[in-house]
């Protein structure tokens, strides 16, 4: 009994390192790689383009995923942002669109 | 040299990175918005372990070793009290391709960074997030050369999200259901008002269409988190391939 708790301790702490060593390795995976490059204007370029296209591409499915209150909510804050360039009111401001598109039940 | 394609880029920028204690501490201010967001979904985290059967101690190293939010859920998903190896393979695994967008995260910060010795960048890269990739990168484009931003706000956040488990842990659900506060798009929001400062004109609207088409095409057909993957990788190629 005592030996099956400490194996599974043992594995879970297995477990966890792998996650965390992987995850480390992209971490700093994609930085190394990126000085094994010389730093070429096209790869600058790349470079320049890769945060926004990061970007677009992890909230696109979000949105799809979370329906209409999802959307009004970043459409809320992309306008206040372009307006006030203020991204603690755009943020705070997205959440409580989506609770209140959500409390009339949309 | 050619210069020409970048009249007004900061990347050609030569201004020395420096580091200080203002710099981070300027860093711990910048991550302040995005916290409450944050520290709930480290909360529900927590919830989510106690609720699996981990002990304390496992909830507190899972979640302060591994310091990345959505691929800790997804592995707890797979998570049975009894692991065998293929669980563990399996855990490891869908962690992999959950964070493989910071091998493209940290790429970008090459000419932040690159200037700054190894020996402190890759200690440093274990606190890379999407919130402190975030922040710098704005700082970075208004002209920041302080990489205490990125250093003091991968810290704070790094100990604030390893002590946010501990209250959801402790009382079992702190907050049943973060979707009702509208707390579940507090990340994305501050993915998405991030596109304000960084669109400057045709090259980042058709790279981000690109990246847009690429994603979701992906998502229809495998799902999962391979679309962050081929959005970027696609928006990134187009944007270099556009001249100005």
């Amino acid at each position: 009994m005592n030996d099956q708790i400490i194996a599974a301790d043992w594995m879970f702490t297995a477990t966890v390192l792998g996650m965390a060593l992987v995850t480390y390795a992209m971490r700093a995976g994609g930085y190394w790689i990126m000085g094994q490059v010389p730093l070429t204007a096209r790869v600058r370029r790349a470079l320049e383009a890769l945060p926004g296209a990061i970007i677009v591409s992890t909230i696109l499915p979000i949105i799809l995923k979370g329906g209409v209150s999802t959307v009004m909510a970043l459409i809320a804050a992309i306008l206040v942002m372009a307006l006030i360039r203020r991204d603690f009111v755009a943020v705070v401001l997205a959440a409580v669109v989506a609770a209140l598109c959500r409390l009339g039940g949309l | 040299m050619r210069t020409a394609p970048f009249p007004t880029s900061d990347l050609m920028n030569e201004t020395p990175v420096t580091l200080s204690v203002s710099g981070c501490l300027k860093g711990i201010r910048l991550s302040i918005p995005i916290l409450p967001g944050a520290m709930v979904f480290g909360a529900v985290f927590g919830t989510v372990c106690a609720q699996k059967g981990l002990t304390f101690v496992e909830t507190m190293m899972i979640n302060s070793l591994v310091f990345a939010g959505a691929s800790q859920f997804v592995a707890m998903e797979l998570y049975q009290a009894q692991l065998t190896y293929g669980i563990m393979l399996a855990m490891i695994g869908v962690t992999a391709a959950v964070n493989m967008r910071m091998l493209l995260i940290g790429a970008s910060l090459r000419p932040w960074l690159g200037s700054v010795p190894g020996w402190q960048t890759y200690p440093a890269l274990y606190l890379l997030t999407d919130i402190n990739w975030l922040l710098s990168l704005r700082e970075y484009g208004k002209g920041e050369r302080d990489w205490g931003i990125y250093l003091g706000s991968g810290v704070f956040l790094w100990f604030m999200w390893a002590i946010s488990v501990i209250p959801g842990y402790l009382a079992g659900s702190v907050v049943a259901d973060p979707s009702v506060w509208g707390l579940d798009v507090v990340l994305p929001a501050f993915f998405a008002v991030m596109l304000v400062p960084l669109w400057k004109g045709k090259r980042q609207t058709v790279s981000w269409g690109v990246a847009g088409l690429c994603s979701l095409a992906t998502w229809y057909v495998f799902g999962g988190y391979w679309g962050i993957m081929t959005g970027a990788v696609s928006g990134a190629l187009a944007g270099a391939l556009i001249d100005e």
